[in-house]
């Protein structure tokens, strides 16, 4: 068993109602010290709330938050190790960004002229030092949440709150503030846990991920894992791009299962405990996971005619519809386009699934 | 005129602006009339000879200027020596408005924090609650007040049952009953605007701030404090002004001793011993007074303001 004390925060089983509705369901969660965690879910699924409870502005309505193995339930929230950068900043606004950024650590009893050498490095690190007379009100919106970003990360906290610190920046800014958040995170052992409703950011960040939809943790994993072996339905879905196809399971055997995914074409894939023969539910291809060729590569290619191209950057994404069966779509890297071959549409193809690329999902 | 007419909204913008400016004109004209025309005419009568029955005659003098501030005998032909009197009672007034203004204060704030942080349906109960008395005359609250204050009135009464005094507290007739009078007075005045500022203010500061460790007290004098700022200045404003020129309270509760600028004023318009002029000429001194404080206090604003 593992010692309680090397979690940094420990969730278990807290349910959180609001009057009669229930923001978060039996969550359980076991977040590590030193660990870049994310919970990543769709807007009003609860992710603000559960940080509400680790930061101490709510109470469980039932279950228990521990924090490095210690009941946190009785202590108030100016007593928790724990700094949040609020999804809506919550600046001081009668207060320069300078001073915004000092509170905390002058709050944690250093001097004024250490707290202001603080404060500097902070404002370095966000790029905003040329802005540290202003205040809240003469700053943008990613200004700000950058502001928010620094105030919390100042006081050296051993847990950090981030919820969608990113949402306001640009697409160039947020990478490069992802790659220094991620870098300060290595640095520090800060343990950050990080709120976000984008899929991709959670995916190049997180050590690990928690998937949570309408209150509930729907998985919890490293990104490759989610990514590549979603439990459920949704999971599938809100990661990432799939196709989703209905099928119906035929038989299993030898721990694989032969599914009809309609139109008389057959695919196989490993059999997942609680989905048997008859069962009709969902699998997951990924696009980028799919081959096209022009002619049959082996018993599961399935022949379809090519409906659309089109350019997303770094790839392709062609529409193939079967002959009375589903549409798949299909993602050729550009880079490959020499070994593989770009089909016009109107063009007959085949559909090739890589080897572990179809998943039942259960449900 | 030009633009009325056109379909479509063809009233350009200068058109609009000067229109407006034509139906702001009454709006103009009566405040004018209010504000401007009384005190206009105190200022006059300031500088007029006084009529013995009450009343002024239409000469121009210092008189009661120099009456305020200068002693020159019984019958005016002394060398002049600074008259005290009047000073002194002005100082007292400034005094005693102080201090009510900072009893409705420590009183007032944490009305109007609680009320704020009710909610929201039932602030407006509450609010109402605060107001209930003052639809009741001054005068007729005040005499209460009064009733309530005495050596063998409820309060002492009371206070006595209980054990926590053997004898009366003598508060009647005591700059602290003038005090506690002007307090009951204007105590809605104090916390009206600062419920107000209260009400709008984001409370999830005050939880950024514990967050960042400040504890319940720091983060109300940090950043409460600063964001509710002009609810409070406007409170003390509208709790000090009043409580300077009243002259109910300090007449029913203070006695004669405690005379403030109010009552002396008052007393120079009515019946017939009255000197209407020198009550005027009070009356601007007073009203400079008030200006002055209040440009100290917007100059101090404009300066916090800027240095955050
Ligand atoms: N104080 C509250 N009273 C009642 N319901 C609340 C309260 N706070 C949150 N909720 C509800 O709880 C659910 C979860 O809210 P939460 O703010 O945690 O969502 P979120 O995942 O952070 O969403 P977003 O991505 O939009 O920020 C929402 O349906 C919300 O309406
Ligand atoms: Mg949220």
């Amino acid at each position: 068993m593992q010692d309680n004390a090397t979690y940094a925060v420990d969730i278990r089983s807290a349910v959180k109602r609001f009057g009669s509705f229930t923001a978060l369901d039996r969550v359980s969660l076991s977040i590590r010290d030193n660990e870049f965690f994310t919970l990543l879910g769709p807007s009003g699924c609860g992710k603000t709330t559960l940080l509400r409870l680790i930061a101490g502005f709510e109470d469980v309505t039932e279950g228990e938050i521990l924090l490095f193995g210690e009941e946190i339930e009785t202590l108030p929230p100016h007593q928790r190790p724990v700094n949040t950068v609020f999804q809506n900043y919550a600046l001081f606004p009668k207060m320069t960004v300078e001073e915004n950024v000092m509170f905390g650590v002058e709050m944690r009893g250093a001097r004024r002229s250490e707290a202001r050498r603080r404060a500097g490095e902070m404002l370095e690190l966000v790029r905003l030092e040329r802005f540290a007379g202003r205040r809240p009100a003469q700053l943008s919106g990613g200004q700000q949440q950058r502001v928010a970003l620094a105030r919390a990360l100042a006081p050296q906290p051993k847990v950090l709150l981030l919820d969608e610190p990113l949402s306001a920046l640009d697409l160039k800014l947020r990478k490069a503030m992802q790659m220094e958040l991620k870098s300060i995170q290595r640095e520090t052992g800060i343990t950050f846990i990080f709120v976000t409703h984008d899929q991709e950011e959670a995916l190049t960040m997180s050590d690990r991920i928690a998937v949570m939809s309408e209150g509930r943790v729907q998985q919890m994993g490293e990104a490759r894992e989610i990514y590549e072996r979603p439990h459920n339905m949704f999971v599938a879905d809100f990661i990432g791009d799939t196709n989703l196809l209905d099928v119906t399971v035929d038989r299993i055997e030898d721990g694989r299962a032969i599914c009809h995914i309609g139109g008389g074409h057959v695919l196989t894939c490993d059999a997942v405990d609680g989905i048997g023969a008859g069962a009709q539910v969902h699998m997951s291809i990924r696009p980028e996971r799919l081959v096209l060729s022009d002619e049959a590569l082996g018993a599961e290619s399935l022949a379809g005619t090519v409906v659309d191209n089109v350019f997303i950057g770094t790839d392709i994404q062609s529409m193939i519809q079967l002959e009375n069966g589903p549409r798949f779509a299909v993602r050729t890297s550009n880079s490959d386009r020499g070994a593989r071959r770009i089909f016009a549409p109107g063009a007959q193809a085949f559909v090739n699934a890589e080897p572990g690329a179809a998943r039942l999902l259960i449900d | 005129m030009a633009g009325g007419g056109g379909t479509g909204g063809g009233v350009s913008a200068s058109t609009y602006a000067g229109l407006r400016y034509w139906l702001l004109l009454p709006s103009w004209l009566v405040l004018g009339f209010i504000v401007l025309a009384p005190v206009g005419v105190m200022l006059i009568y300031s500088f007029l000879t006084k009529e013995f029955r009450g009343g002024v005659i239409w000469e121009f003098t210092l008189d009661a200027y120099d009456q305020f501030f200068f002693d020159r005998g019984l019958f005016g032909d002394e060398p002049p020596k600074i008259e005290w009197t009047y000073i002194l009672i002005f100082w007292r007034s400034i005094w005693q408005a102080g201090a009510a203004t900072l009893l409705a204060l420590v009183i007032g704030f944490p009305t109007a924090y609680f009320i704020a942080t009710r909610p929201e349906r039932v602030r407006p109960i509450w609010v109402f609650l605060i107001t209930i008395p003052y639809w009741v005359n001054l005068l007729i609250r005040t005499v209460s007040m009064k009733f309530l204050l005495r050596d063998q009135g409820p309060l002492n009464d009371f206070l006595i049952w209980t054990g926590l005094i053997d004898t009366p507290i003598h508060v009647i007739n005591t700059d602290v009953a003038v005090q506690i009078g002007l307090f009951y007075s204007y105590l809605p005045f104090m916390v009206l605007p600062i419920y107000a500022a209260v009400e709008r203010y984001d409370f999830a500061l005050s939880e950024a701030a514990a967050d960042l460790y400040a504890t319940k007290w720091v983060a109300l004098r940090r950043v409460l404090l600063p964001s509710v700022r002009p609810g409070v200045i406007a409170g003390c404003i509208l709790v000090y002004v009043p409580s300077l020129g009243a002259f109910l309270a300090p007449d029913l509760l203070g006695g004669a001793k405690n005379f403030m600028i109010g009552s002396l004023i008052e007393e120079q318009f009515k019946g017939n011993a009255g000197n209407w002029p020198f009550g005027a000429a009070a009356s601007m001194i007073l009203l400079t007074m008030v200006m002055i404080i209040l440009l100290l206090f917007a100059r101090q604003q404009a300066r916090a303001e800027r240095e955050g």
